[in-house]
């Protein structure tokens, strides 16, 4: 590791490790105004996110969509653009494979699933490449654009499960039909949690390779940094710009299709429980890295673990574990003003 | 039932002009509140936090002491509390407003959420309304006819708000702080005080928006109570390009444009009620992409607002 890239990474542990150790105090505070002790919400919150193997699978069960839906955010941002869609995409993806799955019906397992993979991939990556396409050829803002088309995909997921794709057998509440039972994924071997995690963990890492170490993600970021730099290079920009789009898209799409063929079996308004919110704010505490939004997921997965049975133990609403992350969100953006600013770790000048 | 069907076509219409007003109120307070929160060159996607927070508050201030009014103005304050967080995180440099702003509706949602468990179950006196359909016969008339108090208030309050920003010194300085930093340093103002102004005076108005939904209309306090007229703010403003007298009329075509779907239930009419719901959001979708260019940023908009390139 240069030198640089050692400074580098050690700024950005100190720095998030500061902010979160300010985090559990403002909470600690926060949670002792309602008479509880916060040592005791520390320790709750480690043993119902990471302390025994079951609080550990739920935390990972958690943190899966998570990270794909950061993703989302991510890789358009480092093109530099600031797109705010993966829940409409997440829900895109999941109609899309609800759609295949339940129009495969015949087909072996090792076929169905990749296509319904295939189909929530492909249709994030159209609802998000969009709106890539938008911005480069019409100047639409991409923030705005995707945060309306959050609501037309909700919206429109919403008329399909109540009306042309309703299965009136599910009568607590409007779903859409089920994808045949021998198409949904089972749990990782040896661990109680779904393959969203495995394809999470895999999306991360072959996108961390593909935008740090080839020539597209240093194009990429060349572009983010500088626009007019890209364009004087003759790179492709408004290619370039759709794809990381269509990829940012692809990955919220396949959580889309994750949550349907292991969780859920249909799509219904359970898609919709804030995965694409939460996705660019881990993004944003990742600081756009793939692989770090691995960790940030599990973090944050971790904590909405904890929930169950921080409601349990201190009869605390559950709500809590929400005003733990927007507080962590809120200290964690409010530190990226320290970067490059504190002396001692900068790297040193040969 | 019989007097419904009785009115047919007429009925519908009627519904979706009181839906309009009721609806419509909270659109109107939160996009003026972001209108002058992004004239200062700020923007605020935490509005629906302060939103709901707003209603929070405004309730339980209205279920302990009686007063709804006072719960209006308790809203307001917790409005502008949150904005001022915002605002103070936003001063720092190389922070981004936009990611601010979700933090803020998850920490303002999850807050109220917190802080108004117990008050899911009491009812809290309603803010007023003045009544002019006295001279109708019909329920129907005389209930779209109902028109509430925080709607005449918005209204006026509109051209109040085009007026003085378009003619005041204090609304000239916002309008300066938006669209140069630079002039505004030249000026001699100092550039985070009147953009933190400028936002926390935008979360009050949001804030009160916010006590109009548990005091008014649906009027009462429970977890689903905003359906996300906070995050809609942002689009708004763009639709209305930033004029508060656009942000009423704007207001006004939502709230009618989701009215129409609950108008069409009550003749019988259930098929596509989530594509009306929507309709707002197909409409300035389908706005922005008619307005946008990639020579030229939106017309109105203020230069150094993120959004508006």
């Amino acid at each position: 590791m240069s030198n640089t890239a050692f400074y580098r990474s050690l700024e950005a542990v100190v720095i998030n490790s500061a902010a979160f150790i300010l985090t559990l105090l403002a909470f600690g505070v926060f949670v002792s105004l309602f008479g509880v002790n916060p040592f005791d919400v520390y320790y709750i919150l480690y043993l119902g996110g990471f302390a025994t193997q079951i609080s550990i699978e739920s935390t990972l069960t958690q943190a899966a969509p998570l990270m794909l839906t950061a993703l989302c955010t991510a890789i358009p941002a480092r093109a530099g653009l600031l797109v705010i869609g993966g829940e409409g995409a997440l829900v895109v993806g999941g109609v899309a494979t609800v759609l295949v799955g339940v129009w495969l019906t015949d087909v072996p397992f090792a076929i169905g699933v990749p296509m319904m993979a295939l189909a929530g991939a492909a249709a994030g990556g159209i609802w998000i490449g969009a709106a890539g396409a938008l911005r480069q050829y019409r100047g639409v803002n991409e923030t705005i654009a995707t945060l309306l088309m959050n609501y037309i995909a909700i919206a429109t997921m919403n008329h399909l499960v109540s009306g042309p794709m309703r299965d009136f057998d599910q009568v607590l509440k409007a779903s859409s039909w089920s994808i045949p039972e021998h198409l949904m994924v089972g749990t990782l071997p040896g661990l109680d949690v779904h393959w969203g995690l495995a394809t999470g963990i895999v999306v991360c890492v072959v996108l961390y390779v593909l935008m740090r170490r080839t020539t597209f993600g240093f194009g990429v970021d060349v572009l983010g940094g500088n626009q007019r730099a890209a364009q004087m290079a003759g790179l492709p920009i408004n290619k370039m710009v759709i794809l990381c789009c269509f990829m940012g898209g692809a990955a919220a799409g396949l959580a889309g299709t994750m949550e349907v063929i292991a969780v859920h079996g249909f799509a219904s308004d359970s898609l919709v429980v804030g995965f694409g919110y939460a996705g660019i704010l881990i993004a944003f505490l990742a600081r756009q890295n793939p692989l770090a939004i691995i960790l940030v997921a599990i973090l944050l997965g971790g904590i909405s673990a904890s929930g169950g049975l921080l409601q349990r133990r201190f009869d605390l609403p559950d709500a809590t574990t929400s005003v733990l992350q927007g507080m962590l969100f809120i200290i964690v953006l409010a530190s990226n003003t320290l970067y490059g600013r504190m002396r001692f770790l900068q790297p040193k000048e040969a | 039932m019989d007097a419904a069907s009785e009115l047919g076509w007429w009925g519908v219409l009627i519904a979706v002009f009181g839906g309009a007003i009721r609806v419509s109120t909270p659109y109107l307070f939160v996009s003026l509140g972001e209108t002058l929160t992004e004239k200062g060159g700020r923007v605020n996607l935490g509005l629906e936090g302060i939103l709901v927070m707003g209603a929070m508050s405004g309730y339980a201030t209205a279920v302990v002491t009686g007063e709804p009014w006072l719960g209006v103005l308790v809203a307001g304050c917790a409005g502008a509390a949150l904005a001022l967080l915002h605002a103070l995180v936003c001063n720092l440099p190389r922070v981004n407003d936009i990611a601010v702003g979700i933090s803020l509706f998850i920490f303002g949602t999850g807050l109220a959420f917190f802080l108004g468990k117990a008050f899911i179950n009491p009812t809290a006196p309603r803010l007023p309304h003045i009544e002019l359909g006295a001279w109708s016969t019909y329920p129907q008339i005389r209930s779209a006819l109902e028109i509430n108090v925080l709607f005449i208030i918005g209204a006026i309050l509109a051209p109040v708000l085009a007026w003085s920003l378009k003619n005041t010194k204090w609304g000239l300085v916002l309008r300066t702080a938006g669209d140069s930093s630079e002039a505004t340093l030249a000026l001699g103002y100092n550039l985070n005080f009147v953009r933190t102004l400028g936002t926390v005076v935008g979360g009050f108005l949001s804030g009160v928006g916010g006590s109009f939904l548990s005091l008014y209309y649906p009027g009462s306090w429970n977890e689903g109570l905003s359906s996300g007229q906070g995050l809609m703010a942002v689009a708004l403003v763009i639709f209305a390009r930033w004029n508060p007298m656009h942000c009423f009329y704007v207001s006004l075509l939502f709230g009618g444009a989701t009215a129409i779907g609950p108008a069409l239930q009550t003749i019988g009419i259930t098929s596509n009620y989530y594509l009306y719901g929507a309709a707002p959001y197909f409409l300035t979708l389908a706005l922005l992409i008619y307005s946008s260019s990639t020579k030229h940023r939106l017309a109105g908009a203020p230069n150094e607002v993120s959004i508006s390139r």
